[in-house]
């Protein structure tokens, strides 16, 4: 019997390896590395929440009609006996009341949704804190923070989709925004809704958009994101044994075969388990679009939400005295929707973009890094780090502030002046106390390096002393702590030489200097062997 | 290179040690209970197994439940056989996912392995070859070296720049409709038009508004449009109020717009095009529930907080002899979000300026 199977196996082998020569790859990806981190797997989640995306999309396009041909509804739901409603929302509600597992089937959807832009921002965050996006990956955080940006166009037109009250607020304040652009805003809206909003035409354009472009181009780029990270081989933390010039780790064959594998298993039974007994977006609730109505403390999904909050947080009048609408020459430029919901996504993105260029500039380093940071021996970036999240979350919290104002019973207006400060206050405040934690984790690793850890044994000396005896570290537990890059301040040369003539690029290399004295002027270095030498002769 | 270069980077030549410490190298390697004891090892193989067990369970528990469980036009029982079902498919996948997992870590190497990098870069060789290759296909092409054909290089580049034009601009054209953003302009109200309640249509007695109250509005007719009822709805909503005649402050030009405390303002904001529908009776305030502008009533429903810059557009309005509600024109000014050109789009005279004050 085994033997049969072996013999149609490498049968089928060898014919397939005839007609593809796969057996070089086989042998290359079989046994290929993989260093193992609990952090590592954040970006897994996105891959299989898209996955589990895909899976249930391709169920729910199976039922939804993507029109908006008003019709009266007359199925179960008696709350919407007789209401007038887009063909959109009707299949909606079809597929939630009439077809068994269909409303599983789109909470599961929904769900993954928020999980996969959440488990993209998370894994962006842990490539960032690390330094994971330094050379060689700096193209694969451009192509991350794409999947990144496109992952939010597929969850909004998706959200878009079902027709309903709340979403279609959502596009009439993406229609408002798009209108304020100058000069070109208002054709660009007409573009969009193919007239004047609503149109009848937008929900197909969308769902095109949703099921089509936005995944086919998400798919792309995943292959290529992976592609790199097969080609660039994974990072790794620091430790015993990995440098920049290895990878240590378990074959992907069986081992990350199994755990990886195993693992969207795992993340496909959560979100089935979340989609059971929790309700999201209960459309039915909320009734088909009408421009109309619209209630208190309703949000937008998770990620849009910070440009909700910027758009609530920018005041329409500065100081009541200066117009954030400006009107010249006969044209309305609206500053309160722009500097909000274009300008500051714009330049927030643009930021996180641009980052490794923007740290490499600072650092000078050519070189290629695959061994980690830990994020408090880069203690500006990790500052820097903290103030985005915090600028984000200032904003997620001035969009959901009704509904802090209702809970903790407080004014709303109170709060919207604090969030304008804070806006601006609370990111440096944040950044200037973790580069300060940082520096003091730095110092405790330092101490610990010189004096090892406490025991807890009290010794009493034949003199008469009490002492704490410390515990050196093992070689091992020193590495991780003394194995980091002590980086110096750039220096550049002087702006004339020594003919007087003014050199070419001083301005830029001047620009380099003072971004590299902003990371590396105050540092905590790494303990040196002479260092620890002293310090063990103190001892004895 | 007039930077002085940090070198702390590695390149796979890089050093290997940092700040004189020597790499220690990899940790001792601590056997697990399985790899050592046999009773542990067949233990592990039997909690795998359960756990794809619990999988097949989970199928079953998924398909039982879709066979066997009936929807009603019961919210609760339509609830029900999607918990079920979402329940199984949870136990379906879970199992199989921890059993995996559970496998890979009592059970497979977990031995680390070192495995080199290499650089990515490509060695000089090759780039060389690369370089010549590009040379030659130049060469070959007239694209570069001796016989270069510019004239050519030109006209082709001109052309593929252009030929998507071809495909873009009939479609981009298309999609826009008339592309008449003058639209945005006005609404459906006319002189004499019923201001009438939403959404069924019944015209409004001046009579039936009392003093506090709030109506929302729509025009009449609206519901009876053939076509773009969606799109003129969106435009051309209304909030009714009556205040106390002495609460109200008239704008000037606009005394004769209200009557006897009623007064009639457009629902959509000024800031980004929600409906404005929180009417706060004691301080005269509409709230717009999206983003928080608020509006004084009493006082040309002016912005004293929020976003918005500017009021929401008041509808002149007047009595019928019947005592109905009527409208005495259009608005005067675009309503919802500015734009470009929305001060081309204003009329009468009465430019948008002049009914605007600033917040307190």
């Amino acid at each position: 019997m085994g033997a049969r199977v072996n013999a149609a196996a490498s049968g089928t082998a060898n014919w397939v390896d005839e007609r593809t020569s796969i057996g070089g790859f086989v042998k290359f990806f079989a046994r290929k590395l993989f260093p193992d981190h609990w952090s590592f797997m954040l970006g897994e989640i996105a891959l299989y929440s898209f996955i589990v995306l895909l899976l249930s999309g391709v169920f729910l396009t199976a039922f939804f009609v993507p029109s908006m041909t008003i019709v009266t509804y007359d199925g179960p739901l008696a709350t919407m006996q007789g209401v007038e409603m887009s063909e959109a929302f009707a299949s909606t509600l079809h597929m939630s009341f009439e077809v068994p597992g269909g409303l599983l089937m789109r909470q599961i959807h929904h769900w993954s949704a928020l999980l996969f832009t959440a488990a993209i921002v998370t894994h962006m965050a842990r490539v960032f804190f690390t330094g994971a996006f330094r050379k060689p990956r700096e193209l694969n955080w451009l192509v991350g923070f794409t999947l990144m940006i496109l992952s939010l166009a597929a969850g909004f037109s998706g959200y878009s989709l079902p027709d309903d009250v709340l979403s279609g607020n959502g596009l009439r304040i993406i229609e408002g925004v798009t209108r304020s652009i100058p000069i070109v805003g208002e054709y660009i809206s007409y573009w969009i809704f193919g007239g004047e909003f609503p149109g009848e035409i937008l929900i197909p354009r969308l769902f095109t958009m949703h099921i089509l472009l936005v995944p086919g181009l998400i798919l792309v780029l995943i292959a290529l994101h992976l592609f790199l990270v097969f080609l660039h081989k994974h990072t790794q933390y620091p430790g015993g044994g990995r440098k920049h010039t290895n990878v240590v780790g378990l074959p992907l064959f069986p081992v990350y075969t199994a755990k990886a594998g195993g693992f969207f298993f795992v993340v496909f039974g959560i979100v089935a388990l979340v989609a059971a007994l929790f309700t999201i977006n209960p459309v039915w609730n909320y009734g088909p679009y009408d421009p109309s109505p619209v209630s208190a403390g309703t949000q937008p999904d998770w990620y849009i939400l910070f440009v909700d909050g910027a758009l609530r947080l920018m005041p329409g009048w500065l100081f009541d005295v200066i117009p954030m609408e400006w009107e010249f020459w006969g044209y309305t430029l609206s500053l309160n929707l722009l500097i909000p919901a274009l300008i500051m996504p714009g330049l927030f993105f643009g930021f996180v973009a641009l980052y490794p260029w923007i740290e490499a500039w600072a650092t000078g380093d050519r070189g290629e890094k695959h061994v980690l940071d830990r994020p408090r021996n880069a203690p500006v970036r990790t500052g820097i780090g903290v103030a985005l999240i915090t600028f984000y979350v200032v904003l997620v919290m001035e969009g959901s502030n009704d509904i802090i104002a209702n809970l903790f019973h407080l004014s709303l207006n109170d709060l919207t002046y604090f969030f304008r400060i804070g806006i601006f206050v609370l990111p440096v405040i944040a950044f200037w106390i973790t580069r300060r934690i940082c520096f003091g984790l730095q110092r405790k690793d330092r101490e610990l390096v010189l004096h090892g850890k406490e025991t807890g044994r009290i010794v009493r000396h034949e003199h008469g002393e009490y002492v704490e005896v410390h515990e050196p570290l093992t070689d091992q537990e020193r590495w991780l702590l003394v194995s980091y890059d002590d980086i110096a301040p750039l220096e550049i040369e002087d702006e004339y030489n020594d003919r007087g003539v003014r050199r070419k690029g001083y301005r830029w290399d001047r620009f380099k200097k003072w971004l590299s004295h902003l990371y590396f002027e105050k540092r905590i270095s790494p303990v040196t062997p002479e260092e620890l030498e002293a310090a063990q002769h103190e001892h004895h | 290179m007039s930077t002085t270069e940090n070198s702390t980077g590695h390149g796979p030549e890089g050093s290997e040690t940092t700040n004189g410490f020597e790499n220690p190298g990899m940790p001792y390697h601590r056997p697990r209970r399985a790899d050592v004891d046999p009773k542990a090892d067949k233990k592990a193989e039997r909690q795998v197994a359960a756990l794809f067990g619990v999988s097949i369970i989970g199928t079953v528990v998924a398909i039982g439940s879709y066979m066997a469980l009936d929807m009603t036009d019961e919210i609760d029982s339509i609830r029900f056989v999607n918990m079920a079902i979402g329940l199984g498919i949870f136990l379906a996948m879970m199992g199989i996912g921890l059993g995996a997992i559970h496998w890979a870590k009592t059970l497979m190497r977990d031995h680390e392995m070192v495995e080199e990098r290499h650089a990515l870069r490509s060695s000089d060789e090759s780039r060389e070859g690369a370089i010549q290759n590009l040379k030659d296909g130049a060469e070959d092409s007239g694209l570069g070296g001796v016989k270069r054909r510019p004239v050519l290089v030109g006209s082709m580049l001109t052309a593929l720049l252009a030929a998507p034009l071809a495909i873009l601009w009939p479609q981009i054209g298309n999609m826009g409709a008339d592309w008449n953003t003058s639209n945005f302009g006005h609404t459906m109200w006319r002189k004499g038009m019923k201001l009438t309640r939403d959404p069924d249509g019944t015209p409004i007695k001046a009579s039936d508004v009392t003093i506090g109250s709030a109506f929302h509005v729509i025009p009449e007719g609206l519901n009876e449009l053939e076509h773009g009822k969606i799109e003129e709805k969106a435009k051309a909503v209304v909030l009714l109020l009556r205040l106390d005649p002495r609460d109200l402050n008239l704008q000037p030009g606009r005394e004769d717009w209200s009557f006897d405390g009623i007064i009639a303002f457009s629902k959509i904001c000024t800031h980004v095009g929600c409906p404005v529908a929180l009417y706060e009776q004691q301080t005269h305030h509409l709230l717009c529930p999206c983003h928080q502008s608020t509006f004084d009533v009493a006082n040309g429903a002016k912005v004293v907080f929020g976003p918005a810059k500017r009021p929401l557009p008041q509808l002149p309005i007047t009595v019928d002899d019947e005592g109905y509600i009527i409208a005495q024109s259009d608005f005067h000014e675009p309503i919802g979000p500015s734009y470009w050109t929305r001060l081309k789009d204003t009329s009468d005279g009465l430019h948008a300026d002049e009914t605007e004050g600033s917040s307190h």
